[in-house]
């Protein structure tokens, strides 16, 4: 296939629109006309650009690209099969509760993007605004949510500081009178909540694909073709790809693709875990995060209890993670919630993250004119899905960061401007 | 659970340790120009394979490790002291290396 042929008919191709009426409609056929939600295309020999990475980023960097910036001659080139990194490994959460200006609007921009976006993707993703409650523990954490608050506020992000007896009454199955850890307070997002991240995945892919984007799986990169400053394309598993553009979006192993283009990035690659229990009625409404401790809490439409905390704390490319942590999360979860204490665990399982130096993602432009990067996702990769790809869509496109995307720069770093949220400086596994 | 060979202590879990990172960046002179402090305070070679590391043994001996592991498998290659294990003085043991 050449450049320049395919494109007019694959944007062109109409997708077949999900609608209560086609489900009735398929339904009278038994349901045997449905179609594959996108297409399984051989790599052409050239794009505009190649996005490497089949995660929500990738697909959501391909979608806007295709459908705001009109740029469709796009491959996504993934090593495994599209959503089965990090998308397919994290706990849902979304929300966009931030201190800081760099962060703050960007993950606004991103939660008003989940917003609309199961109408937009014609998928539903079952974002649920379920709202995020951090817990406060004493009368200095309560003056600290309400500076965050307040913050959030001035950035026009909706919060409320709940006293006790608010909390009491938004989740009363917490421990409220814990002799340690008594609760005094909390500070809530109502408009956060969870999303189905396979659902954001396949939405996404099957946007992309139907604006003629090619979704290419099982198509590792194995080497990045330079030419002076300029990358002019990827070897991968299935062949030499050349490029216009390229774009990394492979959190957790951005180190390697990095290192692969010559870059050396402050970023650390460690495991995180997370975990789900036995189904259980409903009973965690909402999600809900434990302020004395690192542990985060939802329910699953299924009724597991999803949940997380730290991270392992040493680097590792393992998807797995280790027994310290699981004791020291299923502990914060039992003294943030006793009634939790005879549930058994289902599944835990671990995913590899992009720890920066401080604490925040990278999206921008890289010292080489056509290469741009999108990593160092940290915890917070997932509710960032759809804004990540939206500013890395419109800086590959102009060459130049959007303001939303402008301090999370790589260059930030050596000139000192961190945008360091929890305060730890750089020390990865603190972040 | 990992079991550092601590050259002291012997096999310990590696919950008895505190982790801090890469142990091949070496802090340059005080006048040094800023490139070479940028590169030691934020940049990281995050190798997917071999990593040598500096772990301090918090609840035991207190000593500076540096130990050698696969940030793949997990596997631990060795460990010496820190003062033994720096950089310039070649791989880390491999004799005190246990499984």
């Amino acid at each position: 296939m050449l450049a320049g042929v395919a494109p007019p008919a694959r944007t062109s191709r109409r997708m077949s629109r999900y609608s209560a009426l086609a489900l009735v409609r398929n339904a009278f056929s038994g349901h045997k006309d449905w179609t594959p939600a996108w297409r399984d295309p051989a790599p052409k020999q050239r794009y505009d650009v190649v996005i490497v990475g089949g995660g929500g980023h990738g697909l959501a960097t391909a979608y806007y690209l295709a459908k705001l910036h009109g740029i469709t001659n796009v491959a996504v080139l993934e090593k495994g099969w599209l959503g089965g990194g990090n998308t397919g490994r994290n706990t849902t959460i979304v929300r966009s509760n931030y201190l800081l200006d760099g962060n703050a609007p960007f993950y606004e921009h991103s939660l008003k993007l989940w917003e609309g976006l199961s109408a937009d993707l014609n998928y539903n993703v079952m974002f649920s605004q379920r709202g995020v409650l951090n817990l406060a523990h004493s009368d200095s954490q309560v003056d600290a949510y309400a500076r965050r608050g307040n913050a959030m506020r001035l950035n026009g992000i909706d919060s409320d500081l709940l006293d006790r007896e608010g909390v009491r009454r938004f989740c009363p199955e917490l421990a409220f009178d814990d002799a340690r850890f008594p609760i005094y307070g909390g500070l809530l997002q109502r408009r956060g909540g969870t999303a189905r991240h396979d659902a954001v995945a396949w939405g996404l892919a099957r946007g992309a694909d139907s604006l003629g984007v090619d979704l290419i799986q099982n198509c590792e990169v194995t080497g990045i073709r330079r030419e002076g400053d300029r990358v002019v394309g990827v070897e991968t598993s299935r062949g030499f790809i050349a490029c216009g553009k390229l774009g990394l979006a492979v959190a957790g192993n951005t180190g390697r693709l990095g290192a692969m283009a010559g870059l050396r990035l402050p970023i650390e690659s460690h495991v995180l875990q997370a975990f789900v229990s036995e189904g259980l009625k409903p009973l965690v409404d909402h999600v809900i995060t434990f302020g004395a401790g690192h542990f985060y809490i939802s329910q699953s439409d299924k009724g597991g209890l999803v949940f997380g905390g730290d991270l392992d704390g040493y680097n590792s490319y393992a998807q797995r993670g280790n027994l310290p942590v699981i004791e020291e999360v299923v502990s914060i979860g039992i003294s943030m919630m006793p009634c939790i204490s005879r549930t058994r665990l289902l599944r835990h399982w671990g995913g590899v993250m992009d720890m920066t130096m401080d604490g925040s993602p990278i999206i921008g432009k890289t010292p080489l004119a056509n290469l741009y990067l999108n990593g160092g996702w940290c915890y917070g990769g997932f509710k960032a899905t759809p804004g990540s790809g939206w500013v890395f869509a419109w800086t590959i496109a102009n060459d130049r960061p959007h303001e939303l995307n402008a301090k999370l720069d790589l260059d930030r770093f050596r000139a000192g401007r961190m945008v360091d949220e929890s305060g730890h400086g750089p020390q990865p596994n603190l972040h | 659970m990992l079991r550092i060979p601590c050259p002291f202590c012997g096999p310990r879990d590696h919950s008895e340790f505190s982790y801090l990172g890469d142990a091949t960046v070496t802090r340059p002179e005080a006048e040094a120009p800023l490139d070479e402090w940028f590169g030691y305070v934020y940049l990281r070679d995050n190798p997917r394979g071999r990593h040598r590391e500096h772990w301090h043994h918090a609840q035991g001996c207190r000593q500076w490790l540096v130990v050698e592991r696969d940030t793949l498998t997990h596997e631990i290659l060795g460990a010496l002291p820190a003062r033994e294990g720096s950089p310039a003085a070649g791989p880390a043991a491999g004799k005190d290396a246990a499984e």
